[in-house]
């Protein structure tokens, strides 16, 4: 350790997440919660403050921007709570509940019918589930190893963590409408710490949307020449666990202002003949880092990974993901895909791991980017660790640019390059988004890539 | 009455000519075949026309009822009437059939006029029946995965769609089956009339027994060097192209 070169400048490990910052937030946790709870936020804090940040030289963290980690500048988020229910651009007519949380505390609550309630399904709060469901959020509230890099934000994601959404689906109970949860933070300043955990038991089947969005920020799209500037903090987690025949699925639209660093960190969980589904949505923040771990864990497990991310000024997008199959005859299928406007950055590293017993494993990686600028700039680390002899695992990534072949075809129909272009863009996304089943929920996703699309994108005049 | 005029065209792909000095005039109602050996410049030609950043024009012009369509934009001169079926339609992954052709049929509306989406399906089913296309295709996306026959079938699709004043169809009938191409004839048939003019690339004579042309160019070496009615298209297919090299060589 001695001999390595100290990171500059995020030479302070804890920045504002000082010792009596921990305190004050220990002492407004409410009297109800169990013991473990505080303890476990005290071990996490422990952990995050004893380890170091990130270093130019772990792998982890390759061709990832480290100068902005310093998590000073933020005030704490003390939670005056705005907007009851603050307007998202996210309306999903059929929502069967939804929960909204803002910098943390819950504001908004559309409860389950009551047919619905009977059924044993709950959307609720962690800090309710801390009490009806103590035992279950224990075994699952960030239980899972962090592999990724992030383990440092992931101790204080557990230190600071004020509350969340915690959604229980009972054995053979079956959701159609998704639950949506919005998690948002009034920006400057803030430093948020969302967390959705979902427990899907024996045969259910659940659709639940996370939204993160930034309150009243006011600002119209960052021009391509402006420096960066981070005003904000978003520090997440969701922990999906899918029990034996269960199936989750999971969509995540992250709208964080420009001037947000924001952490993601996504644990799944599946067991046999479950299926795990998660599509997640990157179009805010300045530099936006998501992990996603996905283990299978017993025989006909399947999680499939999905990711659309619209890269515009100079923000930074960076994936990690792990495929991890546990046991034989599991199944995993990644697919993310970015589109990069003008000097933005994207990262995906992914690693496939099949162990040494998990024969038949059927494992797929592919990340595909599009280069809409000659400025902007995409790495891609794709990765394999096979213990086992009978698999199939293949991987790749490709780096493409709009076909004029394409533009042309499109052209000589009478559509405009401008639309054009876009039509292109929206066909190189559709084959994540149409893996969605639920169709309003695959329109609202695109009308969000639009709005940002025509706020990022002023084509080339002629 | 406007017709589409190729004045003396030169056309170029980088230093290269490849269309010397050529000269039409296409009336609407009209059907024109083009027939020529491989490489003579017939391609070369309608895409040109369209507007392909590829292809140079060097020297002549092409009018569209009188006026010059060198200095628009591919976009501008399909919106003014001119459409290119093209012999290897592009797959466009991920835009659906729908999508693809409203977006066209919109870029043909005025500013703030809303597309009346009910009656752009039923028309939109209508053609596909006439064109015998599954009702399923619309959510497919563009001629991804498409037989050949089924790509040509959607040029003809959207050329009855957006209703063209000059339709430029380049080597339809390339690739194509017997049944298909009777298909696609059939579609090309029912668009005939005073409103369109045509100008079809064909390298055979086959496709011109479903779409009886009104006048035959034969091309050659990038220039129309024989011109004639439907019987020319016939001498061609008994005598060969070799029989108008040997009469170039003789002139």
């Amino acid at each position: 350790m001695s001999t390595s070169l100290s990171p500059t400048p995020a030479t302070n490990p804890i920045g504002d997440f000082t010792a009596e910052r921990f305190n004050a937030h220990l002492a407004g946790i409410p009297n109800s919660v169990p013991a473990w709870w505080i303890e476990r936020k005290r071990s996490a804090y422990a952990e995050f403050a004893s380890l170091p940040m990130p270093a130019r030289t772990d792998e982890t963290w390759r061709f990832s921007s480290r100068e902005h980690l310093s998590l000073s500048g933020l005030s704490s988020a003390t939670g005056e709570t705005r907007a009851a229910s603050p307007a998202t651009g996210i309306e999903i007519e059929d929502a069967a509940a939804r929960l909204t949380f803002v910098d943390g505390k819950l504001s908004g609550r559309t409860p389950l019918s009551r047919e619905l309630t009977s059924s044993g399904i709950v959307v609720g709060t962690i800090l309710e589930g801390l009490t009806t469901h103590s035992e279950l959020l224990r075994k699952h509230f960030m239980a899972q190893p962090q592999k990724l890099g992030s383990e440092k934000f992931a101790a204080l994601h557990t230190a600071f963590i004020p509350d969340g959404a915690f959604i229980y689906v009972p054995r053979n109970v079956e959701l159609k409408s998704p639950i949506v949860i919005t998690h948002a933070s009034t920006g400057a300043g803030s430093a948020v710490f969302p967390h959705t955990l979902v427990v899907a038991e024996e045969n259910s089947r659940v659709t639940v949307v996370d939204v993160f969005v930034t309150l009243d920020s006011g600002r119209t799209g960052r021009s391509p020449e402006s420096k960066v500037t981070i005003d904000a903090f978003a520090c997440g987690a969701n922990d999906l666990y899918a029990a034996h025949g269960a199936s989750i699925t999971y969509a995540a639209a992250q709208l964080w202002s420009d001037a947000t660093l924001s952490f993601q960190l996504n644990s799944t969980l599946v067991r046999r003949d479950a299926r795990v589904q998660s599509l997640n949505l990157h179009l805010g923040g300045s530099q936006a880092r998501h992990e996603s771990l996905s283990q299978l864990q017993a025989p006909g497990a399947f999680s499939e990974m999905l990711a659309v991310s619209l890269a515009s000024a100079d923000q930074e997008f960076d994936q990690r993901t792990l495929q991890i199959h546990q046991a034989p005859n599991t199944k995993s299928d990644l697919l993310y895909k970015n589109a990069l406007l003008d000097k933005a950055r994207t990262i995906f590293s992914g690693l496939i791991i099949v162990d040494s017993d998990a024969q038949k494993t059927d494992a797929y990686q592919s990340n595909r980017n599009l280069m809409l600028s000659d400025n902007a700039d995409a790495s891609s680390l794709p990765g394999l660790e096979i213990q086992a002899n009978d698999v199939r695992c293949t991987h790749g990534s490709t780096t493409s640019r709009i076909d004029p072949t394409q533009l042309f075809y499109l052209e000589s129909r009478g559509i405009s390059p401008a639309v054009a272009r876009e039509l292109l863009v929206f066909g190189f996304f559709e084959e994540v988004l149409n893996r969605l089943e639920n169709e309003s929920l695959h329109a609202v996703l695109i009308r969000l890539i639009e709005h940002h699309f025509r706020r990022a994108w002023q084509p080339p005049s002629k | 009455m406007s017709s589409l005029e190729i004045r003396d065209l030169h056309v170029a792909i980088g230093e290269k000519p490849i269309v010397k000095s050529l000269s039409l005039t296409i009336n609407p109602g009209e059907v024109h075949a083009i027939m020529g050996p491989n490489g003579t410049g017939k391609s070369t030609l309608a895409k040109a026309i369209a507007g392909h950043p590829d292809y140079t024009i060097t020297q002549g012009d092409v009018l569209l009822g009188g006026k010059s369509i060198l200095e628009q934009e591919p976009d501008e001169r399909a919106r003014a009437g001119i459409f290119l079926a093209f012999q290897y339609p592009s797959e466009i992954p991920g835009v659906s059939i729908a999508n693809f052709l409203r977006a066209a049929v919109q870029a043909r509306m005025g500013e703030g006029e809303e597309l009346d989406a009910t009656a752009y399906y039923k028309r939109l089913y209508q053609k596909m029946d006439l064109l015998k296309i599954d009702r399923k295709f619309t959510s497919r996306s563009v001629n991804e995965g498409f037989s050949g026959g089924e790509k040509k079938r959607c040029e003809i699709l959207q050329m009855a769609m957006l209703e063209p004043r000059f339709a430029l169809m380049d080597e339809t009938d390339s690739g194509l089956d017997i049944d298909a191409l009777r298909i696609v004839a059939e579609g090309v048939n029912t668009l005939r009339g005073p409103g369109l003019g045509v100008m079809l690339i064909t390298h055979y004579q086959r496709l011109l027994e479903y779409i009886v042309p009104d006048f035959v160019h034969v091309m050659y070496d990038g220039r129309i060097v024989k011109s004639g009615d439907k019987s020319l298209a016939l001498e061609l297919e008994s005598r060969g192209y070799d029989w108008v090299k040997q009469e170039l060589a003789v002139a």
